[in-house]
């Protein structure tokens, strides 16, 4: 079964939302599809227990004229068409545009201990939080860097967590002349002494970081490195992220030219957000961390541009061209210590879905020779996690992705519309 | 309406907000998930369906992530031993 819609939009965050909703302002057929249940990405992701903030209440309830394709992941690209796998089947989307709002996820670090159960990301854990993962009462360390462990701080705590404190990689000094950076953005500056009044109490560290975490089956202790010393904390959580990376793996499969700002690779665009694939757009986080304001007007940009409104799209590039000026901001002051690259030691799992050691790797110059002799990057993120963070650890950049994007069934790939009923067997895990 | 959920995790009943996810429901049993290749306990890191670590049996369907199935009534969830 094909649907054919005249802009689909991959990705329902702030990007994908706004240029859904500027793509159907011109009467288009807008498809808006995302793998997650709930439309808001993941700063705006739905909370079990707490109301959305109004902006994203607004962005999802302004929705109109838009088909909401929940829980599709796609799995492979086709000539002007996404194949699809929901939780009842597969399917193929054909598009006239496409615009790439796949936002970004958490860069995460290896360091002794970081496979324990009770380990995440710092925007994990927030992620799980809102999922309904039980907190209240719990001691929970944060660690990492950038403004996402206040605002993932904010949410813990307002569902009861019991914060023993947030460890900033960043100096002192960086992370104050960032504080002055920012009264040259209100907005912003509004927002950062919200999440501080919202922490009021958090011991907020710098210059610190998670070197080590312990337990038996689950987390229990971590050793902190701080400019005083080693310190270690009792806690039943760590939440730890070290920023954010682009997800490019669609865009890289669509053929899209990326770009290596640093370690990891971006969607390359032009000014107009034009790839250089005729027809397919790229907005957001895709494009190079920029942040929420960022996102929500590349996303209305891309939807302008989709359905042939370049006036609309023009008028809004120089408040893009400014709000891209803090991702810059970002980057530069909550750069990565060279210390966080040398705390996996030899035993240290880097690949956790095949348990390939930092040891192991150590012959090996590039990611395809390293997967095939020791399965690094061969399991079901697919070098998501180890071939970012081999990446930053300046081991050696991931291996090009191949289809399909994301593990899925055998009927998917057959392209059937709908799954046999007892399809573990076609998963080859009947056991 | 009920707005709470019952399933059933590695046999035990657990009451979740409706919309939860099954990894939240997983964490209030267990943090166990699945077992890695090498033996050890893994839980979900990432909580946004890209490492994969959180990945459980949901009703007889083997490797399904927890963080990214909302829970139903009724459903039948099991770490992965």
């Amino acid at each position: 079964m094909t649907e054919l819609y005249d802009v689909l939009v991959v990705g329902a965050g702030p990007a994908g939302l706004a240029a859904a909703q500027a793509a159907a302002g011109q009467g288009a057929r807008v498809g808006l599809i995302d793998a997650q249940a709930r439309p808001g990405g993941q700063v705006w992701r739905h909370d079990v227990r707490r109301a959305a903030p109004r902006a994203a209440r607004e962005a999802i309830a302004h929705l109109h004229g838009v088909e909401w394709l929940a829980q599709h992941s796609v799995i492979a690209a086709e000539a002007s068409a996404l194949r699809v796998e929901t939780p009842q089947g597969s399917n193929l989307l054909a598009y006239g545009s496409l615009i790439l709002a796949t936002g970004a996820r958490e860069l995460l670090l290896p360091f002794p201990g970081w496979t324990l159960p009770g380990v995440t990301g710092a925007g994990g854990l927030q992620a799980l939080t809102k999922q309904g993962w039980p907190v209240a009462g719990k001691r929970v360390v944060i660690a990492g860097s950038g403004p996402l462990l206040l605002a993932a701080a904010a949410t813990l705590r307002a569902h009861g967590a019991r914060l023993q404190g947030i460890y900033e990689q960043a100096s002192t000094a960086t992370v104050h002349a960032f504080a002055r950076q920012l009264l040259h953005w209100p907005a912003r500056a509004v927002q950062a002494l919200g999440l501080r009044a919202r922490l009021f109490g958090v011991p907020y560290h710098f210059g610190s970081f998670v070197r080590h975490a312990h337990g038996d089956t689950a987390l229990q202790v971590v050793e902190i490195e701080t400019p005083n010393g080693t310190q270690t904390i009792d806690c039943d959580l760590l939440a730890a992220g070290y920023g954010l990376v682009p997800n490019v793996e669609l865009a890289s499969a669509l053929g899209c030219s990326l770009t290596y700002p640093g370690a990891h690779p971006q969607v390359q665009v032009d000014a107009f957000l034009r790839t250089g694939v005729a027809n397919v757009y790229a907005a957001g986080e895709a494009c190079g961390i920029g942040g929420l304001a960022v996102a929500r007007l590349e996303g209305t940009i891309a939807g302008h541009m989709a359905t042939g409104n370049t006036e609309a799209a023009t008028a809004l590039l120089p408040q893009r061209n400014q709000a891209r000026r803090f991702g810059d901001l970002l980057t530069k002051h909550f750069a990565l210590d060279p210390r966080l690259r040398k705390l996996a030691d030899q035993q240290t799992l880097i690949c956790r879905c095949e348990d390939v050691t930092l040891g192991e790797l150590d012959a090996f110059s590039d990611a395809r020779a390293a997967k095939l002799a020791t399965r690094c990057g061969m399991g079901a993120c697919q070098g998501r996690i180890c071939g970012t963070a081999l990446a930053e650890l300046g081991r050696f950049p991931r291996s090009g992705s191949r289809p399909p994007l994301f593990p899925a069934r055998l009927a998917t790939l057959a392209g059937a519309a709908t799954f046999p009923s007892s399809d573990d067997e076609y998963r080859g895990s009947r056991s | 309406m009920s707005s709470t959920v019952r399933l059933s995790v590695n046999g035990q009943a657990v009451d979740v907000p409706v919309g939860a996810s099954v990894a939240a429901a997983m964490a209030q049993v267990s943090l166990h998930f699945r077992r890695s290749v090498g033996g050890t306990s893994r839980a979900p890191l990432c909580g946004m369906g890209v490492c994969f670590e959180c990945r459980v049996r949901i009703d007889g369907v083997a490797h399904v992530r927890a963080c990214m199935t909302p829970v139903r009534e009724g459903m039948q969830v099991q770490s992965h031993d």
